[in-house]
C-alpha cells in the first residue's frame, strides 16, 4: 500500500482523537475563561464519565444502544452535578483564588481517582458501541490500465467512529449556540469580562461559576462516554486527556473557544498521523514542544488576547 | 441633544441612607463612620482629595466591599444585608470609575445585562436610547471599540436600563471632551427630574457646581461638612480647604 492510504487512515484516527479532545478541552477552556480556575481535576471528570458510562450501560443491559444511550445522558449529568457540588463546597470557600484552587483541584484529582479505584477496581472495562459496522474506504491508484479504484486491505473505519466525529461537531455547535445566543451564555461572558461588574449588575456570580464548573466537567464526561467504546474505562485514563487538553488550551489561547477547537483539531490530527507513522510518544513530545514554542513566542496562544 | 420623552418621576421613591458605615480592604479600614443621605430627585456630590475614600464608598454601597460597621439602607430595605448581586435589583444603578464595560460584548448586550438586572424590557431600552441616541447606531458594535465618550454614555445607559431609584456615578466626566461632558450632565439632570437620587463623585469643581444640589466632603475616610451647592459657589475657600484647589 502507498503512503496515501496510510495518511487517510491516520487522518481518520486523528479526527476521532481531535473530536473527543475538542470536547474535553472546551470544557477546560470554559472553566478557565469564565472562572480563572485551572482545573487540574478535569481529566478525572473525564475518567469518571467513562467509568459511569460502563456502570450505567452494564446496569441497563439489553441492546447495547439502550445502555449506551442511557450512559450518554446519565454520565454527564451525574459528573456535572458532582462538579457543581465540588465547586460549592471547595472552590467557593477558597473565593476562587487562582493559586489555591490549583492545589485544591490537585487534591480533588486524587480523591476522585482513589475513590474510583476503591469502588470500580483497577481493571479496564469496555462499553459496547451501539453500532459498529466496518466501512472499507476506496483508494484511487494509477496502474498499467490507467486510474482505477481499489479497496486496500486495512483502509477503513467504523460507523461508530464517524458518529463520534459527527456527535462532537453537533455538541460543539450547541456549546457555541449557548455561549453566543442564549441568556446563560451572555451572563457567562459578562462574568468572564468583569466578575465585580457582573455582580454590580445583578448576576449571581457564584451560581454562574457553579454552572460553568458543572458544564465544563459535563463536557469532559460526554467526551469520555463517546470514546469509551473505543478505549475502555480505566481509573487512570484521565491523565492523557488532561495533558492534551492543557496543550490545546494553551495553544488555542486561554479562554478562547474557537482557538481551543482549532488547536484540538491540529493536535488531534497530528497525534493521529504521528502515532500511525512513528509513535504515540513522539506525538506527545512534538505537542509539548509546540506548547513551549507558543509560550515563548506567543504566550497568549494563537487566538487568545494579550492581557492588558 | 433633543429632550427625551417625558416619563413621570417616581416620586415617593426611597431615600438612600448610609448610617455610620465603615469599610476597607482586608484589615485596612478606609471609611470610618460615614453617614450620608440622598433624597429622591436630588443630586448629592461627593468631593474629596485623592485617597479620601470616595470610590471605596461607592463600592461599599454596592456591596462589593463588605461593611466593617454600620448599614446602607434604601427606604425600608437594608442593602448591606443583601448579597451583592441583589443590590442592583433593589434599585441601585452604578456607573463605575473607568467605565468597566463588559468589553467582549456588544453595545446591545451591555444594555441587555442592565435590563436583565432590573427586570426591564425593550421599552426601557428605547427610553434609555432616547437619552443616548448616538448609541442607537452602534448597538451591534463591540463595546471596546467605542470612543471614550461613547463608552461613558454606554456605562451610564447600562445603569439606567435598571430603572434605578438611586444612581451612583463615579467620575463620569473623567477624560471626556466638553461636548460629551455636557451630554452626560444633561442626562444626570434629567434623572433628577425623574425623581432618581443621584450620588455623584466628581473631581471637576465646575462640573459639580453646575448640577449638584448639595455637596458632601469626605476627608481621610471620614465625614466632612455637607453643604448646599449654592454655598460652595459663594464660599470657594471651603473647596480650597478640603480639595486643595
Amino acid at each position: 500500500m502507498d503512503l496515501g492510504p496510510y495518511l487517510v487512515l491516520a487522518t481518520l484516527e486523528g479526527a476521532v482523537t481531535a473530536a473527543v479532545l475538542a470536547l474535553t478541552a472546551v470544557g477546560l477552556s470554559l472553566v478557565f475563561g469564565v472562572m480563572r480556575v485551572v482545573n487540574i481535576a478535569h481529566g478525572e471528570f473525564f475518567m469518571l464519565g467513562a467509568v459511569l458510562a460502563w456502570w450505567v450501560a452494564t446496569s441497563v443491559g439489553g441492546h447495547p444502544a439502550l445502555g449506551f444511550g442511557a450512559a450518554l445522558i446519565a454520565a454527564p449529568l451525574i459528573v456535572g452535578a458532582l462538579a457543581m457540588a465540588a465547586d460549592m463546597t471547595i472552590l467557593k470557600r477558597l473565593d476562587y483564588d487562582p493559586e489555591r484552587t490549583i492545589v485544591a483541584t490537585i487534591g480533588l484529582l486524587y480523591i476522585i481517582q482513589q475513590l474510583t479505584l476503591m469502588g470500580y477496581g483497577p481493571e479496564a472495562r469496555p462499553v459496547e458501541a451501539p453500532f459498529n459496522t466496518r466501512l472499507a474506504i476506496p483508494w484511487v491508484e494509477h496502474g498499467p490500465e490507467g486510474w482505477q479504484m481499489i479497496w486496500p486491505w486495512g483502509l477503513g473505519t467504523t460507523t461508530y467512529k464517524l458518529a463520534v466525529i459527527g456527535a462532537a461537531v453537533l455538541i460543539l455547535c450547541a456549546v457555541w449556540a449557548v455561549m453566543a445566543r442564549s441568556r446563560l451564555g451572555l451572563v457567562m461572558r459578562a462574568t468572564q469580562a468583569d466578575r465585580e461588574m457582573a455582580m454590580a449588575f445583578g448576576i449571581p456570580v457564584e451560581r454562574v461559576y457553579a454552572i460553568t464548573f458543572g458544564l465544563g466537567a459535563g463536557l469532559a464526561a460526554l467526551a469520555a462516554v463517546l470514546i469509551v467504546p473505543i478505549q475502555q474505562a480505566h481509573y487512570l485514563m484521565g491523565a492523557d486527556p488532561l495533558l492534551l487538553s492543557f496543550i490545546v488550551v494553551i495553544i488555542g489561547g486561554l479562554g478562547s473557544l474557537p482557538g481551543t477547537v482549532l488547536a484540538a483539531v491540529l493536535i488531534g490530527l497530528s497525534d493521529g498521523i504521528i502515532s500511525v507513522f512513528f509513535s504515540p510518544t513522539l506525538a506527545k513530545i512534538i505537542a509539548t514542544l509546540l506548547v513551549a514554542l507558543v509560550l515563548v513566542f506567543r504566550p497568549q496562544g494563537l487566538f487568545g488576547k494579550r492581557a492588558t | 441633544m433633543p429632550m427625551p420623552p417625558f416619563r413621570p418621576p417616581i416620586w415617593g421613591a426611597a431615600m438612600l441612607r448610609l448610617d455610620r458605615i465603615g469599610a476597607g480592604y482586608g484589615r485596612a479600614q478606609v471609611l470610618h463612620e460615614v453617614s450620608l443621605e440622598v433624597a429622591p430627585g436630588e443630586i448629592l456630590c461627593l468631593l474629596g482629595r485623592n485617597g479620601a475614600g470616595k470610590t471605596t464608598l461607592m463600592r461599599a454601597i454596592m456591596g462589593l466591599l463588605p461593611l466593617m460597621a454600620g448599614a446602607v439602607r434604601l427606604g425600608d430595605v437594608t442593602l448591606s444585608d443583601l448579597p451583592p448581586h441583589d443590590v442592583p435589583r433593589a434599585g441601585v444603578g452604578y456607573v463605575p470609575q473607568g467605565r468597566r464595560l463588559f468589553s467582549g460584548l456588544s453595545v446591545a448586550q451591555n444594555l441587555d445585562i442592565g435590563l436583565m438586572a432590573g427586570g426591564q424590557g425593550m421599552a426601557m431600552r428605547e427610553d434609555v436610547l432616547d437619552l443616548f441616541p448616538r448609541l442607537r447606531d452602534r448597538l451591534g458594535q463591540a463595546a471596546q471599540t467605542l470612543s471614550g465618550g461613547e463608552q461613558q454614555m454606554l456605562a451610564t445607559a447600562r445603569a439606567l436600563c435598571l430603572n434605578p431609584q438611586v444612581l451612583l456615578l463615579d467620575e463620569p466626566t473623567e477624560g471626556l471632551q466638553p461636548s460629551m461632558i455636557a451630554a452626560i450632565r444633561e442626562v444626570i439632570t434629567t434623572m433628577r427630574a425623574r425623581g432618581v437620587a443621584v450620588l455623584l463623585v466628581e473631581q471637576r469643581l465646575d462640573a459639580v457646581l453646575s448640577v449638584a444640589d448639595r455637596v458632601a466632603f469626605l476627608e481621610d475616610g471620614k465625614n466632612g461638612p455637607v453643604i448646599p451647592a449654592a454655598t460652595l459657589r459663594e464660599v470657594r475657600s471651603i473647596a480650597a480647604r478640603y480639595l486643595g484647589v
